[in-house]
């Protein structure tokens, strides 16, 4: 924080020198600007976010530090604990690896072409969103058990999709399609046609075109789609309980756990998985936002 | 290489662009293709480039058919108004871009293509900014490196769709005579389209002049601004003054009296006279075209007069010395020096 003062300091101070040349320049919280109102909406949002978000994050802390390293760790390191981590973290991962494919293709199709209907699938698009997150747990549970019209196709295969993590799987998915495609269509319908025409009269065919000069330029959207689409699946918890099965060590996510705990006035317990959550999902979150400022400063997007 | 249009003919959704365009293109001249918003000069140079099939005729690369080829297989340099960089690619693989998508048959080794993109760099007066991103640059550097781009796939068209339209003025002259030189250094075929009558006179070889989906006029600079063949032409090429005059007796009339301009070859009947502002001599006494001065502003180094003939029925510019005295509701007679006469249709 010091360093990043005093390099304040020193732009200020040289943008002074240039107007008065006299006038030594002071450090200041908030730089000079014509907008008015800065007090009142800078205290309301400190306000706000402490109330929405900063205040429950502490009591978090707290109540977990009170345990001390070691009984932290002891909870933490609990195995039924670090399965439904697991679980949880990897199906939200290859969830969100798969909306990024899936979800850039949707984007594509919706900004590229022209067809019948392409208007009731954009809106359609949202209702993962919208839609109480259990009711699509039940639709999916009911379509993927091995008695449903998609589970009973697989059955005979020995292939079980609801009730395993491949169920929680494709739960996620659903809930995090909507935060990929609504990210990706924006910047995607931005791309010039001549960017891919002068890429063309370069000789570049149209897997070169798509590869190499328009995927590219979509990555920092991609990034930020999978980012929310990733949270959003980390913290899912109403769809996947009904499809999951619950089986610790197999397919328990980490939301049910926290409830689990609760129902048995394990307070203690539900922070500390809270806590850990909380830990990895910003750490993920912090690297996907690192590498997002090193691409958007690189190729100077205004995302 | 020589580029031959051959009746040409596009249509979008039915509605025609370009009505049955022939035009040839020399080997290694620099050509403009000049016109209005709306006159089909940027449809023209697309077809030449494959961004666009015409709907009828051919268009040949040499002796070669290139009509039904692609974009990629005509080998032509686009460059586009607004740049259209790769904006995740640095200042150098832009440049390389061309080289580095061919074909592993065809294309260079690694040293080579980052030898010649530093060359091309060298030439477009840009080097050491090969580290850059595109947004990094000023338009007119951004200009540049397209143009340097388009250049590294050796192409045997070069293609300009008003590269300096984004330009400010200043960086536009600039470019203008810098782009020049580069024509002359390198002799590609260059086919450019503009609607600043300026920068076409200034730079082109030969000047196309377009409008509403047809060539009006085809030649140099000096014989499509001194013998215009239509009135379109002379009125859109420089500056240009017109008045409807009667052709009798082998001499002009306007309003029942001789102005004392001889036109023995003209035919009798009503006529449009065109003259440029600048091209007029004041006389005295003896026959000529009489006006009141209307309004008159100073332009530069001159004074631009407008001037009420017959009446206030028509009105025409003219250029006098900025010193004349020439005051609002004074009579000024004027003959124009060079004119010509345009017969008005039925």
């Amino acid at each position: 924080m010091a360093a990043f003062s005093t390099r304040f300091t020193f732009r200020r101070g040289n943008r002074r020198m240039v107007l008065t040349t006299r006038k030594r320049a002071r450090w200041r919280f908030r730089q000079p600007s014509v907008i008015p109102g800065f007090g009142l909406t800078f205290g309301f949002m400190i306000a706000y976010f402490s109330l929405i978000i900063l205040i429950p994050l502490i009591a978090l802390g707290i109540r977990s530090a009170g345990l001390g390293f070691d009984g932290f760790w002891r909870y933490a390191t609990d195995p039924r604990v670090l399965g439904a981590l697991r679980v949880s973290f990897s199906t939200a991962l290859i969830a969100a690896l798969v909306n990024v494919v899936f979800g850039t293709l949707l984007a594509w199709v919706l900004v590229r072409y022209r067809f019948p209907g392409r208007r009731i699938v954009d809106a359609i698009i949202d209702l993962p969103f919208a839609l109480p997150t259990a009711v699509a747990g039940i639709a999916l549970t009911a379509i993927y058990a091995p008695n449903g019209p998609i589970g009973a196709f697989f059955a005979p295969f020995g292939i079980r999709l609801a009730y395993t993590p491949a169920g929680i799987v494709i739960a996620l998915i659903f809930v995090g399609l909507p935060f990929m495609v609504r990210t990706v269509q924006p910047v995607l319908e931005e791309v010039q046609h001549e960017i891919e025409e002068a890429a063309a009269t370069l000789g570049a065919n149209r897997w070169q075109t798509v590869t190499r000069v328009l995927l590219p330029g979509l990555t920092p959207a991609i990034l930020t789609g999978f980012a929310l689409a990733f949270a959003r699946a980390v913290g899912e918890y109403g769809s996947v309980v009904f499809i999951a099965g619950n089986i610790p060590l197999v397919s328990e996510i980490a939301p049910l756990l926290i409830v689990i705990r609760l129902e048995e006035f394990n307070y203690v317990g539900a922070t500390v998985i809270a806590a850990v959550m909380l830990m990895i999902s910003f750490a993920l979150l912090f690297i996907i936002n690192l590498i997002q400022a090193w691409s958007r400063r690189r190729f100077g997007y205004a995302l | 290489m020589e580029v031959r249009v051959a009746n040409v003919r596009k249509e979008f959704d039915r509605f025609p662009a370009l009505h049955d365009i022939s035009l040839d293109i020399r080997s290694g001249e620099l050509i403009a293709l000049l016109g209005p918003s709306g006159s089909g000069k940027t449809t023209l140079l697309r077809l030449i480039a494959g961004l666009e099939a015409p709907t009828e005729g051919a268009i040949y690369f040499g002796e070669e058919d290139a009509s039904y080829k692609s974009v990629q297989e005509r080998n032509v340099g686009f460059v586009f108004q607004h740049y259209a960089l790769f904006r995740h690619m640095t200042i150098l693989e832009n440049i390389s871009f061309g080289l580095k998508v061919r074909p592993s048959a065809t294309r260079p080794p690694k040293g080579e293509i980052r030898r010649r993109a530093l060359e091309l760099l060298d030439l477009v007066q840009l080097s050491g900014l090969e580290k850059r991103y595109p947004n990094q640059l000023s338009g007119g550097q951004r200009q540049r490196v397209a143009l340097a781009r388009a250049l590294a796939i050796e192409p045997r068209v070069l293609l300009l769709d008003e590269p300096f339209g984004a330009l400010d003025a200043q960086v536009r002259r600039e470019l203008r005579k810098w782009l020049r030189e580069i024509h002359d250094n390198t002799n590609h075929t260059t086919v450019f389209v503009t609607h600043d009558q300026e920068e076409a006179l200034e730079l082109a070889d030969r000047l196309v002049v377009m409008s509403q989906g047809m060539i009006e006029q085809v030649g140099s600079p000096d014989d499509v601004y001194d013998k215009p063949n239509s009135p379109f032409v002379f009125g859109f090429i420089g500056e240009s003054s017109y008045l409807p005059v009667e052709v009798e007796n082998k001499e002009l009339w306007v309003g029942g009296r001789a102005i004392g301009l001889p036109a023995p070859d003209e035919t009798t009947g009503a006529a449009l006279l065109y003259f440029r502002p600048h091209d007029v001599e004041l006389v005295e006494d003896g026959a000529a075209l009489a006006g009141v001065v209307a309004a008159s502003r100073r332009v530069g180094g001159t004074r631009r007069v407008e001037l009420e003939i017959g009446g206030g029925k028509e009105r025409v510019e003219i250029d006098l010395p900025f010193d004349h005295p020439a005051g609002e509701k004074s009579r000024i007679a004027f003959r124009p020096k060079r004119w010509r006469l345009f017969p008005v249709k039925g």
